[in-house]
This record gives structure tokens, C-alpha cells and sequence, in this order.
């Protein structure tokens, strides 16, 4: 699904760029930053490290660029072992956090810095092509203090790229911004991924972010990689609850295995019968075995409970009294307590509201049973979410 | 009602009074200097003022050995303020780079020097110098300079360098600047005006410096020395004329270069 | 295409000579204090314990001295010098107090009042600095000269009498009095304290006081439970950067009092420089260091204020 962009140069050489992490760890003392984990990045792919704070995403970006040594495992770019190799020595390039311009250089030597670090004495014409590409011609001779924000970001893009870099790394490079902005550079930035085809690795903690910008996600929890992959599959289908709550909303549901009747499983939640494929189903299907059944909040339908013989046959059905309803413009949020969940999540298009549909009223939620996953019921159903944050589910790895 | 105002203003800018009160209190002794410096005295002392003259100040040198003294205090502070100057700046360093044992008692010996009378270091460091024997004079009064002016260093330069994102050297690291390359183009620049502060710091200790001067100096004569002596046996106009100088340079200096900044913002801004 | 496994955790933690060497030299923290560290050991350290030895030897200049752990010296010193100890702690503790009332509405002025002249003023209070000092002291010898304009407005608005009934002051003069002293050491380190006062009153938020105002807190009440409290740390520093030197302090007191208004810096410097009692010096002047240790270290543990460094 990601297709690999090869460039003229390493077509020349046969060697491909691929970024190899092997069982690469990181522990300080006696806490674990990152679990030992198995990575590859593709060359040419925009791939994107998600997680909260403190999950280990960063001290992974990290230890790509050399400025953190894994305390096990090895770090491969292309065909080269860089482990140990310091941060200079590297053919990577990192776009930080707040992006460390030099406050005392102006822009343009701030660009030109990699340039003669590498003994290359005529730098004009190169960082003014690049100057151009982040569109900051007009910039060279300002100090980085009389930038904007975005101005910044986009010298510190230029600073890295300008070195030809084979990835460059991005350590939530978009933090400091203000939502419009930030947009307008998420848009900003994959132009300017596209054009130049250079690996991406972007660290962010923003689910939005990385699903606009990203061809392969991987999502990151307390030192692990919880799951890997286009976004749209894990946002369709998560396989951890913590998937299922970070990127986006899930309502979960705990439900007991029934039958297995062909492609389908069919569970029981308190009263209500579910249907849901096999396939997206990653706990064991054991019958009589607890699963968690997850469906997200804008593939329900809300139907008043008077025309609930208007829902077609074949929909997953629960009904439940509506608790609060709120208006965001291109849809109404509404919160439903129902038998099986007490807060059932369900985001409306506004196209044809019913009146009708006011609190305390009386509602079947039904949804199209292709549209439900099935996660193991042994984890907590609160991983990734608000809640989870807040009764410390963060961690202190990352820094 | 026509007195409310006036107290009313009164309370509002008591501070302002008090504090305009005590600026007054601090420039009144150079105001003071500066005058005398136009007086020609009827005795040894010039305490009282008799009659205008810009006798001193045609001959700032006209006195024996005040210029002698006031070349020699220079030359010790700029030895000392280089001295302390390198030696203070690769200790604030190691003390926010690095990660090593005794620190606590190194912070100690680095802060004691500032919480301890200066008599107490001046005579101190006069036992030491007897008992091993050495010859007093340039030499000791240089060494003692450097020890004091050491830990204002330290605490100017690692204030600095503790202010500095680590993540600016690591971005030099990143774009191919090695450990020596890295700190010649971004440590080294962005400390620089910490540097420049205990440096100018250091500087002026060590040239205003008596009380230790007097323990070690022997039979040398700093400038300050030669003031106090002078106050023994009768002060001459040109220490007036001296100071003075040196007052207005130092304002003149300092309005230059925030002129300069000021230009220098006004164009780039 | 990308794949991933999750490594199974190694069984044990590897063999630290399987680790990599670590790319920074572990003993350049070590080079980089060597010089400095060194410097001080030898020539601030030592002379202490130099200085603490020959408190305790007994001998004479012609025939040398020897440590005979003659602790006597410590009783005979503060026996014969106690007047000169006490004065140094009430002239400095005075002096301090001074600077406090003085410093404190100028720091403010310039922290929230001055607008465009902050940094003028600014100025104003570092630039007698590169004046000497001394030149400085002498100018105070003119101001208060008796019958001076600045001694008759004193004594025609009363001061001078109250002076008089707290023994500060002695008839219609001035110099060579106690007042003369304090004065003199009040204005010489009145810097010290207004340049830490100045540091922890910009830090203070502005806003802070429009909040203490929104919540009904007069001007004085806002001072009193916010500006004042967030300001202890330059509190703190400021008079024991006063202090301390003030103390130990006998130029003020050489150069504006009398023989009467000696302090213990006097004493130290005309024992060792004149007199040449090493013996009696050294203790004195290892008993004020030890004094000033102790009270500093109690102030600052009082204060709650650790990290001066």
C-alpha cells in the first residue's frame, strides 16, 4: 500500500534506504523508555510515530538520530549500521521540537550551517533555492527571534533538508503552533515530502496529525508499538482498546461470545444480540468468552423509538434514552444511556434533523455490523482515553 | 477637597519619591568627587572647597606615583579578569554539562568565597604566603585577584549556559558539527554574553579591590592603595580627577553600546 | 511493507563490556573543574586551614612560631576585643537594615515604575561602581563635614537629637560618629542589595498585582501578601550580600569614625599589618568567619532559601 519512491541515487547504487530498528531498546536506570521493538520504515514513505507523552515516541526519533544510544538492539539506514555512530556522522537530519534555530546566526547561515560543516565553501546559490522552497527568500538576513512561529518551523525544515538528508526526522515539529496554522503547515509539509521524496519520520502526540500527514502510523504506548499501519486501517480497525481510544472515539461495549456462524461472530450484550465479522475480530473466539464489541460514533444511526420498525433487518440494534445533545455545526454529538453502556457516543450528520431527538427521549441506535471490531476483554476499556490520562496514565520516558 | 488631590498624588508616587530619594543618595558622593575635582584646596586635603581651577585636570599625572599605581591596578585586573575569566567559564560548564561525584562540596567551595568577609580572605591568604615564604608584590596580589573574582564568574557564566536549550548543540551535532566544531560556532557564541558579564564583573572587582590587596600587596601600590594612602597624608585633586574620568567613560560606554543595539534592532526589525 | 514484531526482552540486561564505549570522555567534567577547583583549594582553602593553625601556635616574630594548640589566644582575643566584634555586627546589621528601606523602593521604582528610564536608572546604580571606592568614601568625608549643609538640615530637623539619644551621633557633629559609619557602609554596598531586589521584582508578574486588585486587595494589602513574599529570594540575597561584607568592613570605619568606632576588620588588619600578633589576628579573624558561617547558615535555613549559587 505505501509505494516506494526510488530515487535516482539509489537506483545508481542498488542500495535501498530503508530505516531498520533491530530489537532496539531503551532503558535509563531502571525504567524502561522503549521496549525492544522490530521497525521498518520504508524509503521515501511519510511515517508517523503516535503517542502521548512519555510513550517512547521521541527517545525512538532519538535514538535514529544518534543523539540518544540504545541499551540494546541496532539502527540501520540502508545497507549502513549507525548504532554508535555519533549524530554527526549521520546521514539524518532533525527538524526539533521548537526547532533549536541559532539565535545567534541569521537565517541564512542558520540554513547554510550543515552546508559548511561538510567543507562546502559555496553555499549561496543552494540555500537560496531552499530559502524559496519553504518561501522565505525575503528572510535571509533576519535574526530567527523576528520570525513567526510558522516562519521558524519552515527554517528549521529548510536547516535539515537543505543537507539531502536519507531521512529526516521531525520531533513533533507542528507542537508550538496555533490550530490554523498548524493545518496550513500539515499540508505544508507533506508538499514538501512529496516533492523532495526524502523519508519522513514524524513524532507527534496529535491523532489528527498524523493521519493527515502519514502513509504508515505507528501508534506508541508505554515503550511499545501497539499497532502499525495505514491510517485508515487503524482508525477502521484497531486491534488494542488503546487504538480504538486514541485515535478517535470507540464506544466498547463488554459482550460474551454466542456463536460463530460462518464469517460472523454473533455476541450477547445484556439483552441486545450483535453481529460482527470474524475478521475484525482480534481476541480469541472462544464461545462463552468475554469480548469487548467496539463501534465508532459516526457510524451509528439514531432513530426515534417510535418508527423503530422503519430500521431494516440486519442492523445492529440498541436502544437507550437520549442524555444530552449538542450542536457543532456539520453534526450534532449525542450521548445516549442505553443497558449495555451508560455514555453511547453518537455523532449525527446534520442533514435531516428530527425534532424529535431532544433529550430524554427514547432511541434505537443501529449500525451496519461490517462497521464493528472486536478487541480482547482483558485489557481496560480506558486505555488512551481522557480518563486514562488523567489518573496518571502518563508515563516519563520520552523527554 | 482642594488638598485631596495633592495627597492623592502623594500616596500614588511615594515610591516613586523614595526610590528617586535614594538614587540621590547613590550619585550624591560622585557629584560630590566630580566638583572637587575642579577645586584648588588651601591645605594637604582636599575636603573643603576653595576656589574654581582645571589645574588637575591639565595635569591629571602631576602627582608622584598615581599614575604608576593606576597603570599597575590595570594591568592586574586585566591579568585577573583573564585569569578568572577562562578558569570560571570551564567550571560553570562541567558544573551544568556533567554528571560527576562531589558536586555538593564544589558548589560549596565555589559559593564560600562570595559569603566570606573580604578581611578574613585578605589575612588568610597573607598566613599562606609566609609560611611558604613568598615574595609579596605583583604576583600574590594577582593570584588573590583570580581567586575572588572566580566565583562571580562561575555564577554569571552558569546562569547563562543553564538558560541554553540543550537542544541547539544537538542540532549543531545533527548538522554535521563535531563536539569541537559545536561549541567554537553555538556554545561558545550563545555563552558569550554570560562570559562577557562575569568577565566585566571580574574586572571591576579586581580594579576597585583594597581590603585583600592590602594583605598581599608587600610594598607594591594598586590604585586604591594609593587612595588610601592618600587619605593618610593628604589627598591630591587627581584622584578626584581620576575618578571622575572614569565615571563618565563607563556611562559613555554603556549609552554607546545601547545605542548601537538600539540601531541595530531599529534596522533588522 | 513495514513490518513489525515485537523482540522478545533479552533474558538479561548485557554485559557491560558488550556496551559500547560512551562517546563522551567520562573524566572531561574532571579536566574542566582540575584548574579552577584547584586554584581555590590552594589559595582560598588553605589559607584557611593555614590561618586556623597559626591561631592555635605561640612564638614570636624573631624566634618563629610553633602550634602548641594555645586555644587561650581564642579566649584572650575575645576577651580583649569584644567591644570591636559587637560593633561590627550592630553597624552592619544597621547598615543592612538601611539598605533594605532604601534599596527596596528604588528596586520597585525601577521594576514597575520607571517605564523608558528603566534602563537609565539602571545605569545610574551600576556606574558609581567603576568609580574607586575609596575616592568614593572620601567624598562622604566633604558631606558630612561639620557645619555642612547636610549636618545642618539633620540638626535642624531633629535627627540629630534622636541620633544623640540612641549614642549614634555625640553634639552637632557627624563624622568620626557611629551615624558616620553606618552611613558610610550603608551607601558603599547599597548596590548589593538593590541589584538582587531589582532581579526577583522584574521576575514578578504583572498581572499578579491587577489579580491581588480584582480580589480586593488594597495597594499596601497587595504589597504585603504578594509583591512582598515573592520577593524574598532578592530579599535574602541582597542582605547577606550587605552583610557579610559589611561586617567584615574597616575602610568606612577607618576613613569616616574615630578610634571609638573601631570595628573588628580594623582590629584584624592592624594586628596582622602593624602589630604583627599573627596569633591573636588569626583568631579573630577565624572567629568572625566562623560567626558569619553560623548566622549565615542560620538565615538562609530560616528563610527556606537553599540555592543562592
Amino acid at each position: 500500500m505505501t509505494t516506494t519512491t526510488t530515487t535516482a541515487a539509489t537506483r545508481r547504487t542498488g542500495e535501498r534506504g530503508d530505516v531498520r530498528l533491530t530489537g532496539i531498546g531503551k532503558t535509563y536506570g531502571s525504567f524502561t523508555a522503549v521496549h525492544p521493538l522490530d521497525l521498518t520504515v520504508p524509503e521515501g514513505s511519510f511515517f508517523a510515530l503516535l503517542g502521548a507523552s512519555g510513550c517512547g515516541k521521541t527517545t525512538t526519533l532519538r535514538m535514529i538520530a544518534g543523539l540518544e544510544e540504545p541499551s540494546s538492539g541496532t539502527v540501520h539506514l540502508g545497507e549502513q549500521e549507525v548504532t554508535h555512530l555519533p549524530p554527526y556522522k549521520r546521514p539524518v537530519n532533525t527538524v526539533f521540537q521548537s526547532y533549536a534555530l541559532f539565535p545567534h546566526l541569521d537565517i541564512f547561515e542558520n540554513v547554510a550551517f550543515g552546508l559548511r560543516r561538510r567543507g562546502i565553501r559555496s553555499v549561496k546559490k543552494q540555500v537560496g533555492e531552499m530559502l524559496d522552497l519553504v518561501q522565505l527568500g525575503e528572510q535571509a538576513r533576519k535574526k530567527p527571534h523576528q520570525l513567526s512561529g510558522g516562519q521558524q518551523q519552515r527554517v528549521a525544515v529548510a536547516r535539515a533538508l537543505i543537507n539531502h538528508p536519507k531521512v529526516l526526522l521531525l520531533d513533533e515539529p507542528l507542537g508550538a503552533l496555533d490550530l490554523k496554522l498548524r493545518r496550513q503547515m500539515q499540508l505544508e509539509l507533506k508538499r514538501i515530502q512529496t516533492e523532495v521524496g526524502i523519508t519522513f519520520v514524524h513524532v507527534t502526540h496529535d491523532q489528527e496529525e498524523a493521519m493527515t500527514m502519514a502513509d504508515t502510523v505507528a501508534v506508541m504506548n508505554a515503550g511499545r508499538v501497539e499497532q502499525l499501519g495505514p491510517p485508515t486501517d487503524l482508525y477502521e480497525n484497531p486491534r488494542t482498546t488503546f487504538v480504538a481510544n486514541f485515535l478517535g472515539t470507540s464506544n466498547l461495549l463488554t459482550a460474551r461470545t454466542d456463536s460463530v456462524t460462518g464469517e460472523d461472530l454473533v455476541v450477547e450484550a445484556g439483552a441486545c444480540t450483535l453481529v460482527l465479522p470474524r475478521a475484525r475480530c482480534s481476541a480469541p473466539t472462544t464461545t462463552g468468552g468475554e469480548v469487548l464489541v467496539g463501534v465508532r460514533p459516526e457510524k451509528i444511526s439514531l432513530t426515534h423509538a417510535e418508527d423503530a420498525d422503519t430500521i431494516p433487518d440486519g442492523r445492529n440494534r440498541v436502544t437507550g434514552r437520549i442524555t444530552s445533545a449538542g450542536f457543532i455545526g456539520v453534526s450534532t454529538q449525542y450521548v445516549v444511556d442505553s443497558p449495555v453502556c451508560p455514555d453511547f457516543e453518537v455523532y449525527a450528520q446534520n442533514i435531516d434533523r428530527d425534532p424529535r431527538l431532544v433529550p430524554g427521549a427514547e432511541v434505537v441506535l443501529h449500525w451496519n455490523p461490517a462497521h464493528t471490531f472486536g478487541l480482547d476483554a482483558a485489557q481496560s476499556p480506558l486505555a488512551g482515553t481522557a480518563e486514562d490520562a488523567a489518573a496518571g496514565g502518563e508515563g516519563t520516558g520520552a523527554r | 477637597m482642594p488638598l485631596k488631590t495633592p495627597l492623592r498624588w502623594l500616596r500614588r508616587n511615594l515610591v516613586v519619591l523614595a526610590g528617586l530619594f535614594t538614587l540621590g543618595y547613590l550619585l550624591l558622593p560622585n557629584v560630590v568627587v566630580t566638583v572637587f575635582s575642579f577645586n584648588r584646596p588651601r591645605g594637604r586635603y582636599n575636603y573643603a572647597w576653595q576656589e574654581f581651577s582645571t589645574e588637575a585636570w591639565r595635569q591629571p599625572c602631576g602627582v608622584a606615583g598615581m599614575c604608576g599605581s593606576l597603570s599597575l591596578s590595570l594591568q592586574i585586573a586585566v591579568w585577573a579578569t583573564l585569569g578568572a575569566t577562562v578558569l570560571g567559564t570551564m567550571i560553570a560548564f562541567a558544573l551544568v554539562r556533567y554528571r560527576f561525584r562531589a558536586r555538593g562540596p564544589i558548589n560549596s567551595l565555589i559559593f564560600l568565597p562570595m559569603a566570606m568577609p573580604e578581611v578574613v580572605m585578605g589575612a588568610s591568604l597573607l598566613t599562606l604566603f609566609l609560611n611558604m615564604g613568598a615574595q609579596l608584590g605583583f604576583w600574590t596580589v594577582l593570584i588573590a585577584h583570580i581567586m575572588f573574582c572566580l566565583s562571580f564568574v562561575v555564577t554569571a557564566v552558569k546562569a547563562r549556559v543553564m538558560s541554553m536549550d540543550p537542544r541547539l548543540e544537538q542540532a549543531a551535532q545533527d548538522l554535521y558539527a563535531g563536539p569541537a566544531q559545536t561549541f567554537l560556532r553555538v556554545t561558545l557564541p550563545i555563552a558569550a554574553p554570560g562570559i562577557a558579564a562575569g568577565a566585566l564583573l571580574a574586572f571591576a572587582l579586581s580594579f576597585d579591590d583594597f581590603i585583600i590587596t592590602n594583605f598581599n600587596a608587600g610594598s607594591t601600590v594598586t590604585f586604591p592603595m594609593f587612595v588610601w594612602g592618600s587619605a593618610q597624608r593628604g589627598t591630591p585633586v587627581q584622584i578626584n580627577v581620576i575618578g571622575t574620568a572614569m565615571f563618565l567613560l563607563a556611562v559613555v560606554c554603556v549609552l554607546g553600546a545601547m545605542a548601537v543595539g538600539n540601531r541595530r534592532r531599529r534596522r533588522t526589525g | 511493507m513495514s513490518t513489525l514484531t515485537e523482540a522478545p526482552p533479552p533474558l538479561a540486561p548485557a554485559p557491560a563490556a558488550e556496551r559500547p564505549p560512551r562517546r563522551r570522555g567520562r573524566r572531561t567534567p574532571y579536566w574542566l573543574l582540575l584548574p579552577g577547583i584547584l586554584w581555590l583549594l590552594v589559595f582560598f582553602a588553605l589559607p584557611l586551614v593555614y590561618q586556623a593553625s597559626t591561631s592555635v601556635q605561640t612564638g614570636s616574630l624573631e624566634e618563629g612560631y610553633k602550634v602548641t594548640w594555645h586555644f587561650a589566644a581564642y579566649w584572650d582575643a575575645l576577651h580583649a576585643y569584644w567591644p570591636q566584634f559587637l560593633r561590627s555586627v550592630l553597624y552592619a546589621g544597621s547598615a543592612t537594615v538601611l539598605c533594605l528601606v532604601l534599596g527596596y523602593p528604588l528596586a520597585y521604582l525601577i521594576a514597575f515604575r520607571a517605564g523608558r528610564w528603566r534602563n537609565l536608572v539602571m545605569i545610574l546604580v551600576v556606574a558609581p561602581f567603576f568609580t574607586s571606592f575609596l575616592i568614593r568614601t572620601l567624598a562622604w568625608k566633604t558631606i558630612l563635614a561639620d557645619g555642612g549643609p547636610v549636618v545642618g538640615a539633620l540638626d535642624s530637623l531633629h535627627v540629630l537629637s534622636v541620633t544623640n539619644w540612641l549614642g549614634m551621633t555625640d553634639g552637632h557633629r557627624v563624622l568620626a560618629t557611629p551615624l558616620a559609619v553606618v552611613c558610610g557602609l550603608t551607601y558603599n554596598f547599597l548596590p548589593f542589595m538593590i541589584l538582587p531586589l531589582y532581579t526577583s521584582l522584574e521576575r514578578i508578574d504583572g498581572r499578579l498585582h491587577e489579580a491581588a486588585g480584582d480580589l480586593y486587595a488594597t495597594p499596601l494589602t497587595t504589597f504585603r501578601r504578594v509583591t512582598f513574599p515573592l520577593s524574598m529570594p532578592g530579599v535574602v540575597s541582597g542582605t547577606l550580600l550587605t552583610f557579610i561584607p559589611a561586617s567584615g568592613d574597616y575602610v568606612n570605619s577607618e576613613l569616616l569614625g574615630s578610634t571609638n568606632t573601631q570595628m573588628i576588620g580594623n582590629v584584624i588588619q592592624s594586628q596582622f599589618l602593624r602589630i604583627l600578633d599573627y596569633p591573636t589576628a588569626a583568631a579573630l579573624s577565624f572567629l568572625l568567619m566562623a560567626a558569619i558561617l553560623i548566622m549565615v547558615t542560620l538565615y538562609i535555613r530560616r528563610s527556606g532559601t537553599e540555592d543562592l549559587v
